[in-house]
């Protein structure tokens, strides 16, 4: 799985319809260990910029990271 | 290359209207600035529409000649441009290119959007297609959650404070108060901005602009032409529009907007001026980090001393470069296709010394700032009076 670090990130309060019944959750954009960024949903642990990532199993074909 | 100039603004208030439809509000601010030019249907020889999500919000498409038929324009021809929250600032361009170009002498250009109708879950949504949906929307990124995470990095690198972003709030409800056709006219304190209800940390209720219903439209025309029309005359100095990507994990950078700079840029080039001969600006407050950006981007400012330049207060009416005399996105309201031309309205409005009681005292040379999503697209104008 990919690793990388917290470029960005917040937790958001008010999603778009798909989405409201998971509200509180955490995005960040990963700059990835091999190069470029991606927008992932955070599991677990709540992150911070500068935070190291592991990528775990994604869902829904979203990438999803969580604390290594 | 034709010089063009402004021959009759008008506009809707902003807010949210239940009883008018899409095609009421652009018609509204068309025979506005038909009466504003003294002229009427017959005298536009091209009609450009700027219009984000009209189908979305409403079920109707082909918008263009939908509402230039409804305003008497027959025949001519009749285009809808789409370029996010840029909509009508790239509608403008297109407006002026084809009275620079020789092409046409008298032109007309609506902005307008109607998103009230629609519950605020799918509005997030309908707004969420101008980002990148298989990068960002897909994971559940939303526009307020991409600009704070623009925020965040701003804070990260440059020490930008959440009082920072508030002041630009605050200040904007300020100038909106004296607004007669803003969406909410209300004062708020400092404290009650930086304690709203959280939307997207760090970004709270406060930090965003509103959902709202309205138009603006501008007559251009060939400057050698603009005296049948008024005799308070509004030049068009400069204007660009440029491009990014659309996905923010794609930009090289996301606490500076390149599309903003190479804009602004060219339109400096344009009108032979520099960010240091601007008086006043009209800037894309779609939220408060936005507005920040944006004036370092424009060059007021150093890069990374917005936040601290806004809460030192430079940017009220009375500072030493007034931004959003008119209330901005945040207390006007952002019709999202309709804010690109309504910016155009209030510096003419300013420059011609009818903005009442928002009049700020220095009002030759304004600009203008319209930003697509988060930075994908910019349109720059700087307008000058005389």
């Amino acid at each position: 799985m990919r690793t990388g670090t917290v470029y960005t990130e917040t937790v958001i309060h008010s999603a778009p319809e798909k989405f409201v019944s998971e509200v509180p959750y955490q995005v960040a954009i990963v700059s990835l260990d091999e190069g470029g960024r991606v927008t992932a949903r955070i599991d677990g642990e709540r992150v911070a910029i500068g935070d190291k990532l592991v990528e775990t199993e994604g869902r829904d074909g979203m990438h999803v990271f969580r604390k290594a | 290359m034709r010089r063009v100039a402004v021959a009759g603004v008008g506009k809707t208030p902003f807010g949210a209207f239940a009883d008018k439809d899409i095609r009421t509000l652009a018609v509204e601010a068309g025979q506005k600035a038909f009466h504003n030019a003294k002229t009427g249907p017959e005298a536009m020889q091209a009609f450009y529409l700027g219009n984000f999500a009209g189908p979305q919000f409403t079920g109707q498409n082909h918008l263009a000649p939908f509402i230039s038929t409804a305003l008497g324009m027959q025949g001519i021809p009749s285009t809808r441009c789409e370029a996010a929250c840029a909509s009508s600032g790239a509608a403008f361009f297109q407006a002026w290119m084809s009275i620079a170009s020789g092409v046409y002498d008298v032109v007309m250009v609506v902005g307008v959007e109607k998103m009230t109708s629609q519950q605020t879950a799918r509005v997030t949504e309908i707004l969420g297609g101008a980002g990148d949906g298989p990068g960002e929307i897909r994971v559940g990124a939303t526009f307020p959650s991409l600009f704070a995470m623009i925020a965040r990095r701003h804070m990260y690198d440059f020490g930008t404070l959440p009082e920072h972003l508030a002041s630009v709030a605050v200040k904007n409800h300020e100038n909106g108060f004296l607004n007669p056709d803003a969406q909410l006219r209300k004062i708020i304190t400092l404290e009650q901005a930086v304690k709203g209800r959280p939307v997207a940390d760090p970004l709270n209720l406060y930090d965003c602009s509103l959902v709202s219903d309205g138009a603006a439209a501008v007559i251009l025309c060939a400057e050698d032409r603009v005296k049948e029309f008024t005799d308070k005359p509004v030049k068009v100095l400069g204007v660009a529009q440029a491009s990014d990507y659309v996905g923010l994990e794609q930009k090289r950078d996301i606490t500076t907007f390149d599309a903003v700079r190479a804009a602004a840029q060219q339109a400096y080039k344009m009108a032979g001026l520099g960010p240091r001969q601007i008086e006043f600006a009209e800037l894309h407050d779609c939220f408060t980090i936005a507005e920040i950006i944006a004036m370092e981007d424009l060059g007021f400012v150093e890069r990374g001393r917005g936040g601290f330049f806004s809460f030192e207060g430079n940017t009220r009416r009375v500072g030493s470069m007034p931004i959003n005399a008119s209330g901005g996105l945040k207390s006007k309201g952002h019709p999202v296709g309709a804010t690109g031309v309504a910016q155009v309205v209030d510096v003419v409005q300013q420059l011609r010394g009818e903005a009442g009681e928002r009049q700020l005292e220095r009002h030759s040379i304004g600009l203008t700032q319209n930003l697509g999503g988060t930075g994908a697209t910019c349109v720059v104008s700087i307008l000058g009076a005389n």
